[in-house]
């Protein structure tokens, strides 16, 4: 394997079935996230959800995904039609590029991805930042004011958030002294007798309740969807998108959802390390929970008024961050001098 | 939280875990849907759906064509002509029988006032709901359609005299 990857055709061949593979998985766990997040709503709605196609529903997406395929594709009248094509496919692919740098543990020593970037979470902030133009160019394109006015929120809503989800990170980096994934699942303590990895979240705490609230707005989640926000704008962004086209934004939007929930198991449950839980079933396990987190709070709370995300952001989270880190900091310098 | 207190972080984030605790008890109570077409819900004794012309259990046909389910009818749903019953040809035991029973379910109403009407409780109104078809014509429904079979003894006899 080691000969194969150091040649430079077989390193390209490596690469190229990784890729193929990985994107099958991703594919495959975003239509069961669907199906997932219909049947758990559904139970909360006391409903059973999505159980005619196939046993349980499973085959659900598939029939969803036919239809889709087979609708026509709608361009409205008077719209840039480049921009209003390019739109989605910025949002799926800078969905799927963030699946380049997150290792997904197969075995205790076995890790499986298709690139080892030592600035690993910044390359995935700066993919969900792209996330912002394929909102924006789509509202912008549409020719439509319901459209233009999700996207202009949305603009407003996820640059206000990812301050506060970098900042809700860099305690974490200040501990573990990297930003490659890999390094900061293996961080390990010595803590009297107890040598090993422990989650990071016993260290910081407060980095991961912001995150958590930053992530549910970056992915635009209810209750921050706003961008969406069926009742007052329709869809917002998503108004005049249809078939296929709709199908790319739906999908970035659940890719992204598995994406910060694997984010959150590698930077703050220790990834793949769950006491003698196999590695892969820990981690899904754990990416698993975090679904059920989201389509929990979607079940649970309506929308936010756009003056109270944006007070939240800018009042509540964003100072809450920056005292994180100074604070983090003062402990850091303190103990370890 | 009570009236008039002030609001507080620790209040919100009571509040906010109580509603997670609110849905999370929903998530594990017993559904409420019916699964429709396997399932269905239980029909009380007087629900009123699709009609049945009855007979008596002699074979007869309990309606003489007095028309005044036609008349309590407020949509004009029911038409009935009725013909001359004679000894020879005996449909039902009164002087006349409905020749022509016809009711037109796009109309109905369902409201039983046939049902009320009816001296003889010929016309009913039974349990069934389904009623969906794919023609206008087709929910034109006829005596053939309406009238209830034959009792099972009267159709022996009556098999056995066709085959003599």
């Amino acid at each position: 394997m080691n000969q194969l990857y150091n040649d430079p055709i077989g390193h390209w061949v490596v690469v190229t079935v990784a890729i193929a593979l990985l994107l099958f998985v991703v594919l495959t766990a975003t239509a069961y996230t669907v199906w997932f997040e219909r049947v758990a709503l559904g139970h909360i709605q006391r409903r059973p959800g999505p159980n005619r196609v196939g046993p349980w529903g499973l085959l659900q997406l598939a029939a969803d995904g036919v239809k889709l395929a087979f609708k026509e594709s709608f361009v409205p009248a008077e719209t840039d039609k480049l921009l209003f094509v390019i739109a989605p496919t910025i949002a799926v692919a800078a969905a799927f590029l963030s699946w380049a740098v997150i290792p997904i543990g197969l075995w205790y020593n076995v890790q499986y991805w298709i690139a080892d970037v030592n600035v690993g979470v910044l390359l995935i902030f700066a993919l969900s930042s792209l996330n912002v133009y394929a909102i924006v160019i789509g509202g912008y394109a549409s020719n439509n004011k319901y459209s233009l006015l999700g996207g202009l929120r949305s603009a407003a809503q996820l640059i206000s958030y990812e301050l506060a989800l970098g900042l809700s990170l860099v305690p974490t980096f200040m501990i573990v002294g990297s930003l490659r994934l890999r390094d900061i699942v293996d961080y390990t303590v010595h803590w009297g007798w107890y040598n090993g990895p422990i989650p990071l979240i016993l260290l910081t705490p407060i980095g991961f309740v912001i995150y958590l609230m930053a992530a549910v707005a970056e992915t635009n989640r209810a209750p921050f969807d706003l961008p969406e926000a069926e009742q007052e704008l329709i869809g917002g962004f998503l108004t005049e998108y249809s078939g296929l086209k709709f199908v790319m934004y739906y999908l970035a939007e659940y890719i992204n959802m598995i994406t910060v929930s694997a984010l959150a198991a590698l930077l703050f449950f220790a990834g793949w390390y769950l006491w003698i839980v196999p590695p892969i079933l820990a981690f899904l396990l754990k990416i698993v929970l975090f679904l059920f987190l989201y389509i929990w709070l979607r079940g649970t709370f309506p929308r936010l008024r756009y003056d109270m995300l944006m007070r939240l952001g800018w009042k509540v989270l964003l100072p809450l961050a920056i005292a994180n880190v100074i604070v983090t900091g003062i402990i850091l310098v303190a103990t370890q001098g | 939280m009570p009236e008039g207190a002030r609001p507080s972080v620790a209040g919100d984030v009571a509040a906010l875990v109580g509603g997670l605790k609110t849905t999370l008890t929903e998530f594990f109570r017993p559904q409420v849907t019916l699964a429709y077409p396997e399932d269905k819900s239980p029909r009380s004794e007087r629900y009123r759906g699709r009609h049945y012309l009855r007979r008596y259990d002699n074979g007869l046909e309990r309606c003489i064509g007095c028309e005044l389910c036609a008349a309590a009818c407020p949509v004009g749903c029911i038409l009935v002509i009725a013909a001359e019953n004679s000894d020879e040809k005996r449909i039902s035991p009164g002087e006349r029988y409905a020749k022509t029973y016809e009711i037109n379910m796009l109309r109905c109403i369902f409201c039983g006032y046939c049902e009320d009407a009816c001296p003889v409780q010929a016309i009913v109104l039974g349990p069934e709901y389904e009623l969906s078809d794919t023609s206008r014509e087709k929910f034109i429904y006829t005596k053939e359609k309406l009238l209830e079979p034959l009792p099972p003894d009267v159709q022996a006899r009556l098999d056995s005299k066709g085959s003599k």
